[in-house]
């Protein structure tokens, strides 16, 4: 798993007509089938970052190498079908009239012959749960679904990579669920790496690995544990503790121990339960 | 309201003329507004006329869907067929309307001219029920493919269009919801003066053309991220296909054509 499939060397970048570099030497390796969860406050460069990995945006300094290749005009269109990028809003990402369409868009972009193009939108389309809404129109969608169909558009390419942008920002809890029990599935029978950039720390949580960015900079790396363990930095940073966290937390003020430093809600429940037989 | 506009004209139902390839069906219609001037006797009118209502009979659009493309464009009948009946002085005089005289010729080119106006329309209103937006978008595409050629952005003007297919319902609703939460905010839309009313169209614009914008740059960078380079070496998953009465349809009109040429004066 130790294989980096992502990594970044001291990339910095500046849009046009801003003073501040919106990253900073930024340098990380991405592994091979890890779910990232990359944190920060608004405007601290996550979303710039993405963009940079897919060739969207090109860095001012600094070197980006994905699955062996080094990002620059010459790679770009390889290293793009490598990585399939999910947006924040489920609209304006769907380029297709129907369903359908919108799945094979990017296929019809990458030159696959019709037949293929006909199997793959189905099979990408019955990953994601949404093959019987196959003629439907977008604006009949609700949002969950139109995210849903996004990750078929990009799964229908095979990427080796998935980014996740606020992707289940602008949904409802079960929209939220439904899409992340999408892609954890996917990832699990594919090996797909996952890149998931959000400011919802309980889905950080279950990542295997979190970044927090802060102004451009990576501020911190590590499990979920060490990242929790920094308590009342993170609410510096403005990133929002998770309740189990806050409740260990309450907990271990009162001189209770708890097994590890982050628990999940369910985890925390099972270890309360099971407190008394333990002791 | 808007979207019946646009969209409420497609029909769909189960008929030959559904079925039919758009490129054949937009070959049909143009060849048939050139033909149609090939007319000018009551047999040739005829003819046309039978042939028009031949295909909105294969076609089963009920005729109030018809009725609906015409009552627009009714008045200028209606003024052609006027214009034609007091201007025209050929022919002998039929009868007098107070100090107008009515003239044979010109009654007989009010008619024919408002008919050539009323089957023009009838099947063009024909192409558009029986067709999708997209599927003509599709077939344009194909037909004018060959412009590609002089550097005509044939594959950009599809994509355009489809884009904007896409988007109309979007914006709709958008539109519907900023009304709604300008009306709150006291904005009148629906009652007062003109020129009130032309006003409170500006805080619904507003918002809309900027977030049309940001919708465009997403879209921008969502189609980028996908691997979207222009048409070049890019495949196709609609796909049209010319069936057997994609041909007969053509052979049928080529007939009507011929038919037209023998009867015409
Ligand atoms: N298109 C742009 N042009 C100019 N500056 C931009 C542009 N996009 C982002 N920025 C600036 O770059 C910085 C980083 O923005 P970025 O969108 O990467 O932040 P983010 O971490 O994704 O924030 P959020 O959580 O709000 O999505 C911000 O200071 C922002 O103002
Ligand atoms: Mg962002």
């Amino acid at each position: 798993m130790k294989t980096p499939i992502v990594s970044l060397k001291g990339v910095t970048f500046q849009y046009d007509g801003q003073e501040r570099n919106a990253l900073n030497h930024v340098s990380f390796d991405i592994y091979d089938g890890e779910w990232l969860a990359i944190v920060g406050h608004n405007g601290s460069g996550k979303s710039t970052m993405a963009k940079l990995l897919n060739g969207l945006q090109f860095p001012k300094d600094g070197e980006i190498t994905v699955c062996g290749m080094k990002l620059q005009e010459e790679t770009i269109w390889d290293i793009r079908s490598k990585i399939g990028m999910v947006f924040q809003n489920p609209d304006n990402q769907f380029v297709g009239t129907t369903v359908q369409d919108d799945v094979a868009f990017g296929l019809e972009n990458m030159g696959i012959p019709r037949l293929e193009m006909v199997q793959r939108v189905e099979d990408s389309l019955k990953k994601v749960k949404m093959e019987q809404f196959l003629h439907q129109e977008p604006h009949h969608l609700s949002g969950g679904q139109k995210q849903r169909v996004a990750i078929a558009s990009v799964l229908a390419l095979r990427p080796a990579i998935i980014i996740l942008d606020e992707a289940t920002s602008m949904l409802d809890p079960r929209g939220r669920e439904e899409v992340l029990e999408t892609v954890r599935t996917l990832k699990d029978e594919k090996s797909l790496t996952v890149i998931s950039i959000t400011h919802d720390l309980e889905e950080a949580a279950k990542a295997d690995r979190i970044i927090v960015m802060n102004k451009g900079e990576v501020f911190r790396e590590g499990t979920p544990d060490e990242i929790f363990s920094m308590d009342e930095q993170l609410v510096q940073l403005g990133l929002d503790i998770p309740f189990s966290v806050k409740m260990a937390k309450a907990f271990r003020a009162e001189g209770i121990q708890l097994s590890k430093h982050y628990l999940s809600e369910e985890e925390l429940v099972t270890e309360l339960w099971t407190y008394r037989s333990r002791m | 309201m808007m979207e019946k506009m646009i969209f409420g004209r497609y029909v769909p139902a189960d008929s030959l003329v559904h079925k039919m390839d758009p490129r054949s069906k937009l070959t049909i219609i143009f060849l048939f507004v050139c033909v149609i001037f090939l007319a000018n006797n009551w047999q040739t009118y005829a003819i046309i006329g039978i042939y028009t209502f031949f295909m909105i009979g294969l076609s089963r659009i009920p005729a109030r869907f018809l009725y609906g493309g015409l009552k627009p464009v009714l008045w200028l009948v209606i003024f052609t067929f006027l214009l034609q009946i007091f201007f025209t002085r050929e022919g002998t005089v039929l009868f007098h309307l107070g100090p107008l005289k009515i003239y044979e010729e010109g009654m007989k080119m009010g008619f024919y001219i408002s008919f050539r106006f009323f089957f023009l329309i009838l099947m063009t209103s024909l192409l558009t029920l029986t067709t999708t937006p997209i599927e003509i978008t599709d077939g344009l595409e194909t037909l004018l493919g060959p412009l590609k050629k002089v550097r005509f952005p044939v594959h950009e003007m599809a994509l355009m269009m489809s884009i904007s297919l896409r988007f109309i319902p979007t914006l709709m609703q958008e539109t519907d919801k900023i009304m709604k939460a300008q009306i709150a905010r006291g904005v009148e839309f629906a009652s007062g003066p003109v020129k009130e009313r032309i006003k409170a169209i500006i805080p619904l614009l507003i918002p809309l053309f900027v977030s049309s914008f940001k919708r465009a740059e997403e879209l921008a960078i969502a189609m980028e991220a996908r691997g979207y380079r222009g048409g070049e070496g890019r495949t196709k998953y609609r796909q049209l296909s010319w069936k057997m009465v994609d041909t007969l349809q053509l052979v049928f009109l080529a007939i009507i054509t011929v038919l037209l040429i023998l009867f015409r004066s």
